[in-house]
């Protein structure tokens, strides 16, 4: 009887919040079972990008079509999510997905990290653990790890098959050949579960450590190039390196302006026409936090004042 | 354990109606160089890619001795065998060494790739390797982090050879490795094959329709023509005495200087 009483709440919810003549979170009930099909196969065999069937979505290609759709695809009424670009809340594809979402499906929208059950995101993993009850979908540009060096599909498909990785390592052998170290600093190679070798999609090499032996589930959309992947919750994700080249994450020397962390990654602002800059955390909601705790950074740079030009 | 390395029976290839080659039959030796001559068009290219496992015949066989059982149909072993074989124990040198090469890395990595591709993980040591290889097909060590686009045709020619020999392989097949070069540029990557060839203890099978260089390089010779082989024996042998019309009108061909 509960479970009958609440689904009629949750269906008078949904004629009253979401858009009218749109399926719930916009893709048709057909197009849901192939993507959940496909991230169901994904999900079984951890770091093997699955085609599916990618729909045209209201947005560009390029601008998280592919995370959408695996969005829109896991959502349901109860879920609460937030949205991260650049790991912001309040830039322009995370404004836009995330009222994409309120308006389709009706559904909570968070900004804090712990409070939401599915984190879509572009560029970062947030700096606050992920738990088990949580889901994060990358947005994925480009899917394949092997596509620079190979550009031949069907051959990037035996050597994931045969795990004939040792082209991948070439780049890195590139970048210290030619810059003394690896300067690759973001869509770092990993390979997950001993066997695929998988692209994390753009976010800093910094994020990679946070992929291994995640507690969340990991699932990767890429739209234009139609392919799903996952990462289990739990699972080995290792970033490729070389033994004497052993992988390295950024490092700063200095904190966040704002918060005064040193463990978070920083994004570098310029603060005027003078030089004058400051570091301050890509997380904002993390940031938010820690300031809303008390902690304090240095604070901003030094104001402009004529007399320096004089 | 046998002495022979390759052994091709009873091998034929069609491309529809059209003849590859027919029924060749031979062996190869440990460290012996086997030379096939003959005509464009003869099935030369043909034969060489159906032994070097590009190509499956369409019928006959093709056994290769490999470390750990012995001779094996190299299209009876699974596809990560194969490739495996070819990346270790074989070498192929195409004709265009932008073929064989990755014109979007160094030289050095080019050499390294095949090390990378064992799974050798240490950068020096695959550094020192790279190293050693390019000073042993004479390509100095400041064009180590070049790009093979600034290279000269023999250099990139040098280079596929180094990046082939890195792994210490048994068997090298080479697709006219010196057509398309000068005579100078030629003449010294000859000298350069002969010596590595003889030095590692390396097998190859060398395509090509210069006799020239099938006299200086090769121990023994096969003749092709129009898809059989028309004529087999030492190299010295059948170029002084030859018995076939074709091989006879081949000998008879070449230009003097």
């Amino acid at each position: 009887m509960t479970a009958i009483s609440g689904d009629r709440k949750r269906s008078s919810r949904l004629k009253e919040k979401t858009l009218d003549g749109y399926n719930f979170a916009y893709l048709d009930d057909q197009t849901k079972r192939m993507i959940r099909r496909a991230t169901l196969k994904a999900v079984a065999i951890p770091g093997y990008q699955v085609p599916f069937g990618s729909r045209e979505m209201p947005l560009p290609f390029g601008w998280g079509t592919g995370g959408i759709q695996v969005t829109a695809s896991i959502i349901g009424i109860d879920d609460t999510l937030k949205v991260i670009d650049q790991g912001a809340d309040d830039t322009t594809n995370a404004v836009n997905i995330r009222r994409f979402f309120a308006k389709t499906a009706g559904v909570e929208t968070t900004e804090n990290t712990s409070d939401a059950s599915i984190i879509q995101t572009r560029h970062r993993i947030p700096e606050v653990k992920l738990k088990s009850d949580q889901i994060i979908v990358y947005q994925v540009p480009i899917p394949e790890p092997l596509r620079w060096i190979e550009p031949r599909e069907q051959e990037t498909r035996k050597m994931h098959a045969l795990t004939e990785y040792g082209v991948m390592h070439v780049g890195l052998y590139e970048n210290i050949a030619h810059f003394g170290k690896v300067t690759t600093s973001y869509d770092y190679p990993v390979q997950v579960n001993d066997h695929y070798v998988m692209s994390p999609s753009p976010i800093p090499k910094f994020d990679n450590p946070k992929m291994d032996k995640m507690p969340a589930l990991q699932l990767f959309g890429a739209g234009r190039e139609k392919r799903i992947y996952a990462v289990p919750p739990y699972t080995k994700v290792k970033s490729l390196d070389f033994d004497d080249h052993p992988f390295e994450i950024e490092s700063w020397s200095e904190c966040c302006a704002l918060c005064g962390s040193s463990s978070s990654f920083l994004d570098e602002v310029i603060t005027d026409d003078k030089g004058s800059r400051m570091f301050v955390c890509s997380d904002s909601n993390f940031c938010a936090d820690r300031r809303a705790k008390g902690h304090k950074g240095p604070g901003l740079p030094r104001k402009f004042e004529i007399k320096d030009i004089e | 354990m046998t002495k022979v390395l390759l052994s091709a029976k009873n091998l034929s290839h069609h491309y529809g109606s059209q003849v590859g080659c027919i029924d060749v039959n031979f062996d190869i030796y440990r460290g012996e160089v086997l030379g096939v001559v003959g005509e464009s068009g003869s099935g030369k290219t043909t034969l060489l890619k159906n032994i070097s496992g590009l190509l499956q015949p369409s019928s006959g066989s093709v056994k290769f001795n490999t470390r750990v059982d012995g001779l094996k149909d190299i299209y009876l072993l699974s596809e990560p065998e194969r490739r495996l074989l070819m990346r270790t124990d074989w070498g192929i040198v195409f004709q265009n060494a932008r073929d064989g090469l990755r014109m979007n890395v160094s030289a050095g990595a080019n050499v390294g790739e095949r090390l990378m591709a064992i799974g050798a993980r240490n950068y020096g040591d695959i550094r020192n390797e790279a190293t050693d290889w390019l000073q042993n097909v004479e390509i100095g060590l400041e064009r180590i982090d070049h790009y093979p686009e600034t290279f000269s045709g023999g250099m990139l020619q040098r280079l596929q050879i180094a990046r082939n020999l890195v792994t210490k392989p048994r068997l090298v097949f080479m697709d006219e490795p010196t057509s398309g070069l000068d005579v100078s540029v030629q003449a010294r990557l000859l000298d350069l094959i002969r010596g590595l060839v003889s030095q590692l203890g390396i097998a190859c099978v060398i395509v090509s329709h210069d006799l020239g260089v099938m006299r200086l390089l090769s121990n023994r010779l096969i003749v092709m023509h129009q898809g059989r082989v028309v004529e087999q024996g030492l190299t010295d042998q059948v170029l002084d005495d030859p018995q076939h019309p074709y091989t006879q009108l081949l000998v008879s061909s070449i230009l003097p200087v």
